[in-house]
Parts: structure tokens; C-alpha cells; sequence
């Protein structure tokens, strides 16, 4: 694929003597929404997570296989520099209850030890919340506790602290399954300005979601890919069987 | 009367009755005794809190007046400096008991914490003047403070856990996923979370060694006299209180019971302070 | 980069993290070892007569243990049979009758008041108020009437037994399940029934476990007997005789030991103190863990 940024090769996922993610081999478009489907437990959020080497913190995880973002390999990297090129948005809002919302947004530059000025970290933190959208709403309560804010407004906060760390790639996992329909209608209105600047993996349930926001969707069945296209592809005119009974919600 | 009538109801009637007024009456005598002691000890005591009490230091034997300043000193220096010794290494143990649940390690030294919370506290005097006062020859402060740093251990190292325990992962997840390192994701993002329960804990440490003597009496053992230097033998209140207990002077007496309230009201303002923490600090997730 | 520093970081973190945790644990096998060790030389002098020698002679070099070993199981278990209806009675009162409410909830923070009285001053409070009234039943009962000796110190050491034996059994008893105290109600049980048939007899696991780390404090309790005890190296004839404990022989005579031997000797008693203590908070803890599942 032209423009790759992120590529698998024969990706394994196993937990103990359990085999989640059976050997993946796939291509993610730069600057393109990718969505990954597929029933619980199909492995999707496992091999998102693979791309963040967030199985390091599960002792019983075994991640098998090679992911490169651009050239390099992902596991020969040291992780602390993977996570920074690779942002997350998890399901649950989850920002620092302890800091403020600026503290929050900015976070991904103090927890790593980055000294900045004053000036440096308020441009930053305005760039940020505009491109969630969440600026106007916080610019005169910066101070206050980031968890003061909505559950929506919270899960802004979490992407405006991915986004202000400029990463290559931005890890989704199902990010708007913890929230009420209006606030969902609104992150997926951003991720959709986003799609022209970053590189968006997102886990999703919610089909019309999929249809909606990304470029390519995967989907994924008993840690297998079954099928990868354009979106427009797979939803109107699966190739595979499975896929097809997914999308028309005979399982799943 | 049915054919099911039990017999003798009425004699279990009166059992009952009987029986919840036992447990009454015991409760409320346990009740009656805290208030009685504890007035008995106000009592006592008040009359000898004044400013000479606080200010002063012992005069010598058979002259009346004199305080409790050596004393007062004293405790402080060496709750303190055990509070410094216990903290940092009560919250690491307490991080990696919580880090490594599930682990046969994990399990015991967990079991080796609750053991070492049942160790009499003259034993630990004894092994730290085995270690410390004998090969340096002299009595101190500062063995004093080792030796009241690990009767601290347990309650920090508990509460440490039990309160990093209840963190939700993803928050880790979150500084993690921003690519922090496990030491920055700890100090500056854990730790401040569960900072209410670590901080009880170390309060319950204080509250639990501000009144020991046992292990002090080969450590710090005592001095009469004004002592800043750690490395020099000092006095607690706790101490002066056992000393003048057992002497037949009045004087000495009074100053014990002024002494004994002065303890007992700070302790209970810091079983107070960690009740309030316990239901205030509570930080949303 | 920065990166290197930051790895670094974490390593000595993590080994740091592992070091200390290693090191409390060794802690307990350390102290053993500090303990047996300073008490070899009075050891391989006593022998193992020292165990139920009566004699304590410092001078003559004559040490036996066996007064010490009276006095501290006497004045443990006697301090543990005083508390148990109280302690037991303020459990039911708190776990069973009234689990929740503000009252209920006031008096559990009344009797945990209990817990912080240091012992030197509940030794000074015996002193001065059940020590003499000990004196006066001495003297009705026409014995000498020192007002110290191991009754007085009993009744102390119970009153300060209680908030921990009431709250392990508390929560021991607050954890019966429903199902089984309703099947006993819809028997036709009376509430003291399903106490003393039910709910009792299915925690006595933990009632005993509570009742063990009890006695585990008693035995190490020092302060507050030293000063009621009576100090007296011979073994008691009856429960109002002066005694000593091994923790109390040890406070008082340790700073005043002359001689290798007898310091020796008093870590020994130390020894058997730590001993005891542990063995019986380690079957303690692994009752209540067993309890808790």
C-alpha cells in the first residue's frame, strides 16, 4: 500500500497457552481513519494495544511477530519512545483526577520529564483543546479539575492530551462507548477534521460509526483477519461470509 | 395448641431476654470504662498543664517544679526521624505489594508484615541494641528512631497498598500510554491519587508509636537534660511518664499525669485526623 | 538522549522497589538470628534447665525461667478470660444487633478510644485506681495487700485488650451469612439461639483466631504490667501474688545487667518472647485467612 505507516507481520497475541491474535499481517494507510470490527473477543483491542506495547504491563501477554511503524521495528524500540510516537484514547475517560484540565492536557510533556516555558506550554494547550473543539467551553476554567468536566467533555481531554503530543499515530479504543449520543455525534465529528492530519486506528462497535468516520475497515473474527478494503467496499459489498452476517447483525 | 407447640417457650423467651440484657450491659460497661478512664486522666492532669510544664526542663531529684521540655523534644525528634526513616521505605514496599499481586513472593512478604506487626515492641529494642547501641557503645536518638521506624512499617506498608490496589489500571494505562515511564507514572501519578490513604497510613504509624516506651529504654534510653544531637541519648514523654510513675514523689507524679494528657490528646487528634481523611480525601476516578 | 536516563530511572526504581520488599521480609530471620545469637553464651550456660529453673539469681549466676513463664501465661490468659465477655458482648452489640447506624457507629469509636491510651499510662491510671482497690479486697481476704501483682495487672491488660479483639471479632461476625441466620430464624430460633447455636459455633475459626492475636498482644504487652505486676522474681502462689512477666523482667532489669551472662540471659528470654509471639500470630493470621474465603 502507498503510504504505509504501520505494518504487520505475522502479528501474535497469545495469554498464557491461550492464542487471542493468530498471526495478522496488515497495512495501516498514513492520514487515513482505519476501523477495526468484529465480535467481542475477536482480538481487536488486543492488537491495538500490541502497537502501544501495552501487553508489557500483563505478565501472562506474549507478543509474537513484527510491527513497524515506518521502518523501525515497534518491539526493538524502547517503549517509552513507541508510546510517545503513538497516542491512545482509552473507553473510559480516564484523565489525571489529580491534575487540572491544563495540567492534563499538557501532561504528556511533564510525566516525560520535558521542561517547557510558559508561553510554549499555553500554546500548546490552546492548540490542543481547539482541535478537540473543547477550548471555548474550559479557556476560562483551565485551572480546575480536569474531573469537574463531563463525561464527553472528560474523553475531549483525553484526545486533546494525545494530540498535544503531536503523535504519528493515534490508538482509539472505543472511545465513545462510555458515552451518551450527543457527546459521541461530537467526537466523531472531530475525529472525522482529525482524519486530514493524523493517522486514527479506532476499535468500534458501532457500525454506522465505522461507516461513517473511517477511510478502511479491518475486520477481525477468532483473532483472524477476515477481511480489509475501503470502507464503502466492505460495508456495501462484503467479500466474506462472516463479515457479511456481522455487518446485517446476525452475531456479534 | 397445636400438636407442634414447642415446650419450654416461655423458658427460651426469658433465656433471650436475657441474653441481649448480658450484651447490653457488658457493651455499656465497656463504654463506662473508656469514659471513666479517660476522665480520670483529664482530671488528673489538666491542673498540670502549665506554661512551666512546657517550658521547663526536670529539676533534680527532690526539688519540686521542672517539665516536661527534654521530654517533649525528645518525642518529637524521634517520631520524626522514624517517620523520615518508615515513610519512604513503608510506600515502596506497599507499591511493590501492589504491583506484584498474586505472586508467591508478594504473599510472603506479605505475611512477613503482619508478623512483624506482632512482634513486641521490646524485642525490637532489644535487636536494635544488639545492632546499633552495643557495637557503638552509647545510647541515641537515632537507634531509637530505627527501632520505632519498623514498629511504623506495617500500618504504612498496609494502608500503601490497599489504597494503590484500588486505583483503576487504566489510569496507569493512561500515563503509560503517554509514554511515561514506570517510575515518573508512579510518583506523579499514583502516588497522588491514592495520596489520602498513604497519608492515613503514616498517621496511623505516628499515632501507633507516639506512646511506646519498650523499645526506647535500650535505644534512646533517657536523659534529663535538654538534647537536640541524635546522636545522643534523649527522652519521650512516654519515658519520663514510666520513670515518674514508679518514683514515690508527688511532684514527679503530677507532671506524669500532665505528661499522660498531653499524649493521649494527641493521639486521639490523630485517630481524629485520620477518621476525617478516611471520608473526605476520597479522589474521584 | 534522554530516553537512556529514563530507562535507567526505572531500573533502579524497580530494583529499589524489590530490594526493600526483599529486605522487610528477610527482617523477621534476621532478628531470629540477632536473638539467638546474643543469647548463645547464656544458652550454653543455663542449659535447658533454665526453662523450668525457679530460681532468678543474677548474682550467683543462677538464672531459671520458670517465674517469668508462670507469671506471663498467667496474667495472659487471666487478661484474655477477663476481656472475653466484653469483648464478645460489644462484637454481638456492634456486628450483630446494630451493624449499622450512627449510634452503633459512636460507640465502636468510643471503645477504639480504648486503643489510644498508650500502656505507660494505663499502668499509671492501675496504679492509682485499681491497684489500690485490688488492696482493699487484700485485706478483707486478710493477705498482704501490695495492691500489684498479677490480678491487677489481669484487669488492666484486659481493659486494653479490648477494641482488638472486638474489632477482629466484629468483622468475623459481621461477615455470617444471611441465608444462614435466616434459616435458623425461620426455625423459630429466639435471637439468642441463633447466636449461640449459629452464628458462634460457624465463626469459631475466627472468634479463636481474634482470641489468639489477643493473647499474642498480651504476651508481649510490657509496660503497663511492669508497673502493675509487682516485680517479684518467685513464682506466685495465687492470683494476687506480685509476679513478672518475660517482658517485664526484661525492661526492668536489662539496662542494669552486669555481666555477659545475664544480659545473654535476658536476650534469651527475649528470644523465647519472639518465639512465641510469632508462632502464634502466624497460626492466628493463617485461621483468619482461611475464615476469610
Amino acid at each position: 500500500m502507498e503510504g504505509t505507516i504501520l505494518r504487520t507481520e505475522n502479528l501474535r497475541v497469545s495469554f498464557g497457552d491461550n492464542l487471542v491474535v493468530k498471526g495478522i499481517n496488515m497495512e495501516i494507510g498514513e492520514k487515513k481513519v482505519t476501523a477495526f470490527m468484529g465480535p467481542s473477543g475477536c482480538g481487536k483491542t488486543t492488537i491495538l494495544r500490541a502497537i502501544n506495547r501495552l501487553h508489557e504491563l500483563t505478565p501472562e501477554a506474549k507478543v509474537e511477530g513484527k510491527i513497524f511503524l515506518h521502518t523501525e521495528n515497534i518491539n526493538e524500540m524502547e517503549a517509552m519512545t513507541v508510546r510517545r510516537r503513538v497516542g491512545m484514547v482509552f473507553q473510559r475517560p480516564n484523565p489525571f483526577p489529580t491534575m487540572s484540565i491544563f495540567e492534563n492536557v499538557i501532561s504528556g510533556f511533564t510525566l516525560n520529564g520535558i521542561k517547557l516555558k510558559s508561553d510554549e506550554k499555553n500554546h500548546i494547550v490552546e492548540d490542543a483543546l481547539k482541535k478537540v473543539a473543547l477550548w471555548e467551553e474550559v479557556k476560562d476554567h483551565l485551572k480546575k479539575r480536569a474531573t469537574s468536566l463531563s463525561g464527553g467533555q472528560q474523553q475531549r481531554l483525553c484526545l486533546a492530551r494525545a494530540v498535544a503530543m503531536k503523535p504519528e499515530v493515534i490508538l482509539l479504543d472505543e472511545p465513545t462507548s462510555a458515552l451518551d449520543p450527543l457527546s459521541t455525534a461530537k467526537i466523531e465529528d472531530l475525529l472525522y477534521e482529525l482524519k486530514g492530519n493524523y493517522t486514527l486506528i479506532i476499535v468500534t462497535h458501532n457500525m454506522q460509526q465505522a461507516a461513517r468516520i473511517s477511510d478502511m475497515t479491518a475486520f477481525f473474527y477468532l483473532g483472524e483477519l477476515l477481511e480489509y478494503d475501503d470502507t464503502k467496499k466492505v460495508f456495501t459489498n462484503p467479500k466474506n461470509e462472516k463479515t457479511q452476517n456481522y455487518i446485517t447483525g446476525r452475531f456479534g | 395448641m397445636t400438636p407442634y407447640d414447642i415446650q419450654g417457650l416461655k423458658g427460651r423467651r426469658i433465656k433471650d431476654k436475657i441474653f441481649t440484657s448480658m450484651v447490653w450491659l457488658l457493651t455499656f460497661s465497656c463504654l463506662a470504662v473508656v469514659f471513666i478512664i479517660l476522665f480520670y486522666i483529664f482530671e488528673k492532669g489538666i491542673g498540670s498543664l502549665n506554661w512551666a510544664l512546657f517550658s521547663q526542663n526536670p529539676k533534680p531529684v527532690g526539688e519540686t517544679g521542672g517539665g516536661l521540655l527534654n521530654a517533649i523534644v525528645g518525642s518529637l525528634m524521634v517520631v520524626t526521624i522514624g517517620a523520615i526513616i518508615a515513610i519512604p521505605v513503608g510506600v515502596s514496599v506497599g507499591i511493590y505489594l501492589a504491583e506484584n499481586r498474586g505472586r508467591k513472593l508478594s504473599d510472603r512478604i506479605a505475611l512477613a508484615v503482619d508478623v512483624l506487626q506482632g512482634i513486641p515492641s521490646i524485642v525490637i529494642g532489644i535487636v536494635i541494641y544488639v545492632w546499633i547501641v552495643k557495637p557503638t557503645g552509647k545510647f541515641s536518638s537515632y537507634s531509637g528512631s530505627i527501632a520505632l521506624a519498623i514498629m511504623m512499617l506495617p500500618p504504612i506498608i498496609k494502608n500503601t497498598e490497599e489504597t494503590l490496589i484500588l486505583i483503576p489500571t487504566t489510569l496507569k494505562e493512561a500515563s503509560l500510554a503517554l509514554g511515561a515511564s514506570y517510575f515518573r507514572t508512579t510518583m506523579k501519578v499514583m502516588l497522588p491519587a491514592g495520596i489520602g490513604g498513604i497519608f492515613s497510613g503514616c498517621i496511623i504509624g505516628i499515632a501507633r508509636i507516639a506512646g511506646e516506651v519498650a523499645p526506647l529504654l535500650f535505644t534512646a534510653f533517657g536523659n534529663p537534660a535538654l538534647n537536640f544531637n541524635i546522636l545522643k541519648p534523649v527522652d519521650t514523654i512516654p519515658k519520663v511518664i514510666f520513670t515518674y510513675a514508679s518514683s514515690p514523689y508527688d511532684d514527679w507524679h503530677r507532671i506524669a499525669w500532665g505528661g499522660s494528657v498531653i499524649l493521649v490528646s494527641f493521639i486521639i487528634l490523630l485517630n481524629t485526623i485520620i477518621k476525617i481523611f478516611e471520608s473526605r480525601w476520597k479522589v474521584q476516578f | 538522549m534522554k530516553n537512556r536516563w529514563r530507562v535507567l530511572e526505572n531500573k533502579i526504581f524497580v530494583r529499589w522497589l524489590s530490594f526493600v520488599s526483599i529486605v522487610t521480609m528477610i527482617l523477621l530471620l534476621v532478628f531470629f538470628l540477632t536473638l539467638l545469637i546474643s543469647s548463645w553464651p547464656a544458652i550454653k550456660a543455663n542449659g535447658f534447665g533454665f526453662l523450668w529453673g525457679k530460681t532468678w539469681d543474677p548474682v550467683a549466676n543462677n538464672f531459671g525461667m520458670l517465674p517469668f513463664l508462670v507469671g506471663t501465661l498467667i496474667t495472659s490468659f487471666l487478661s484474655l478470660l477477663i476481656s472475653a465477655p466484653f469483648s464478645i458482648a460489644a462484637a454481638l452489640f456492634l456486628g450483630e444487633y446494630y451493624p449499622k447506624g450512627l449510634i452503633p457507629n459512636i460507640f465502636r469509636n468510643v471503645i477504639e478510644l480504648l486503643a489510644a491510651i498508650p500502656s505507660v499510662v494505663y499502668g499509671f491510671w492501675g496504679l492509682y485506681t485499681v491497684a489500690p482497690l485490688v488492696s482493699k479486697i487484700e485485706m478483707k481476704l486478710h493477705m498482704p495487700a501490695p495492691g500489684v501483682g498479677i490480678f491487677t495487672a489481669s484487669i488492666v491488660l484486659s481493659i486494653m485488650l479490648i477494641p482488638y479483639s472486638v474489632s477482629l471479632i466484629r468483622q468475623v461476625i459481621s461477615m455470617t451469612p444471611v441465608a444462614l441466620k435466616e434459616a435458623a430464624y425461620a426455625l423459630g430460633s429466639t435471637r439468642a439461639e441463633v447466636i449461640t447455636k449459629v452464628i458462634i459455633p460457624s465463626n469459631i475459626s475466627g472468634i479463636s483466631a481474634g482470641f489468639l492475636l489477643s493473647l499474642g498482644r498480651a504476651l508481649g504487652e510490657t509496660m503497663a504490667v511492669t508497673i502493675l505486676i509487682g516485680n517479684s522474681p518467685e513464682i506466685p502462689h495465687n492470683i494476687f501474688s506480685p509476679s513478672y512477666t518475660m517482658a517485664s523482667v526484661i525492661a526492668n532489669e536489662f539496662t542494669e545487667a552486669v555481666g555477659n551472662i545475664y544480659l545473654s540471659t535476658l536476650i534469651e528470654v527475649g528470644l523465647l518472647l519472639f518465639v512465641v509471639t510469632t508462632i502464634i500470630n502466624i497460626i492466628g493470621r493463617i485461621i483468619i485467612k482461611r475464615v476469610s474465603y
